[in-house]
C-alpha cells in the first residue's frame, strides 16, 4: 500500500529538522525537545522497516525487534529526559539564563 | 489513492508542518505545544502502520510525561521569555546547509541501495503490533534488557532527586 520510501523521507524531514533546531537555537530547552523530535523520527522509521520485514514473511513473527528497539529507545529517552532537566535546573540556578553562550567556563 | 495514502499524507503533512513550528517558534511554551501535536501525529502513524501498543505507549510516555515535566519546569522556573533564542545568522545558515548536505547524501545512499529497488510495501494490517505479541515477544526473548532498563529507571530517579537538592558549597566565581 504505501512504499517505504516515503516513510524514510519523512523520518528524514523530520531528523533533518530536529538536527537544524540544535545546531542554531540557543535556548536549552528547545535543544533537548528537538533531540526528542530526532529520537522520534528514528522511532517512526524502526517501526515502518519492521513492517517491511513482516510484509516479506507474514506468518512468522519476523519484523518484531524493530518495535522491541523502539519500546527500549523509549525508555532511554524518558531516563535521560528526566536527568537532563534536572541538570538544566542546577545550570538555571547558578547562571540565572538558560542561553548555552554563557558555558564557557572551561574558556578561561 | 486509496484511504491509507491519504492518511498518511495529511499525517506526514502534520508532523512535518508541526516539527518545523516547534524549531522555529519564540515562545518555549509554544515550541512544547507544537511538540506534543508532533507526538500524537506520530501516534497516528503508528496506528496506521498498526502498531498499537507503540501508539499508545508513545501517548502515554511522551506526550503525557516527558511533555508535561517540559512544562511544568518551564512554568516553575518562568522562562517562557523568549527573546534572544536563536543564534546569528551565520551560524542558521551553516547549520541550514550541513542539514541539507545530510539529507541529500542519506537518500543518495538510500536511492542507490537494494531497499529502494525492492521498494515494499507495507502491510497496514499484520499481528506484530498487538500488545499480546510484544508481550511475549518481551518476556521471552528481552527479558534480560527488560531487567536492565529496570535497574536503568532507578539510577535515573536517583540520579534526578540528587541533583536536585539545595548545595550551598557550589562556588562559580563570577
Amino acid at each position: 500500500m504505501i512504499p517505504i520510501s516515503y516513510y524514510l523521507f519523512l523520518a528524514l524531514g523530520l531528523f533533518s529538522i530536529g538536527m537544524i533546531g540544535v545546531m542554531t537555537r540557543r535556548n536549552i530547552i528547545i535543544i533537548l525537545m528537538c533531540v526528542e523530535l530526532m529520537l522520534n523520527s528514528v522511532n517512526l522509521l524502526l517501526v515502518a522497516f519492521s513492517k517491511m520485514h513482516h510484509a516479506k514473511n507474514i506468518g512468522t513473527e519476523a519484523g518484531i525487534d524493530g518495535q522491541m528497539l523502539v519500546l527500549f529507545i523509549m525508555v532511554v529517552a524518558a531516563a535521560e529526559v528526566a536527568i537532563g532537566l534536572s541538570i538544566m535546573i542546577l545550570f538555571y540556578r547558578k547562571l540565572h539564563n538558560v542561553d548555552v553562550k554563557s558555558l564557557n567556563r572551561l574558556k578561561h | 489513492m486509496g484511504t491509507a495514502e491519504i492518511l498518511f499524507f495529511v499525517l506526514a503533512g502534520l508532523t512535518l508542518l508541526s516539527g518545523l513550528l516547534t524549531v522555529t517558534s519564540k515562545n518555549p511554551i509554544h515550541s512544547i505545544l507544537y511538540l506534543i501535536i508532533t507526538f500524537f501525529s506520530i501516534s497516528g502513524h503508528y496506528i496506521l502502520l498498526n502498531a498499537q501498543f507503540l501508539a499508545v505507549v508513545n501517548i502515554i510516555v511522551y506526550a503525557g510525561a516527558i511533555m508535561v515535566l517540559f512544562l511544568f519546569v518551564v512554568m516553575l522556573m518562568n522562562l517562557n521569555k523568549g527573546d534572544k533564542s536563536f543564534s546569528k545568522s551565520f551560524v542558521l545558515l551553516a547549520g541550514g546547509i550541513t542539514a541539507a548536505l545530510f539529507f541529500a547524501l542519506t537518500v543518495g545512499i538510500f536511492l542507490k541501495s537494494d531497499v529502494y529497488e525492492a521498494n515494499q510495501t507495507l502491510l497496514a494490517s499484520g499481528d506484530i503490533g498487538l500488545t499480546e505479541k510484544l508481550g511475549s515477544v518481551l518476556y521471552r526473548d528481552y527479558v534480560v534488557p527488560f531487567e536492565l532498563a529496570s535497574i536503568l529507571f532507578m539510577a535515573a530517579m536517583i540520579g534526578a532527586v540528587l541533583l536536585s537538592k539545595k548545595t550551598d558549597d557550589l562556588h562559580i566565581k563570577d
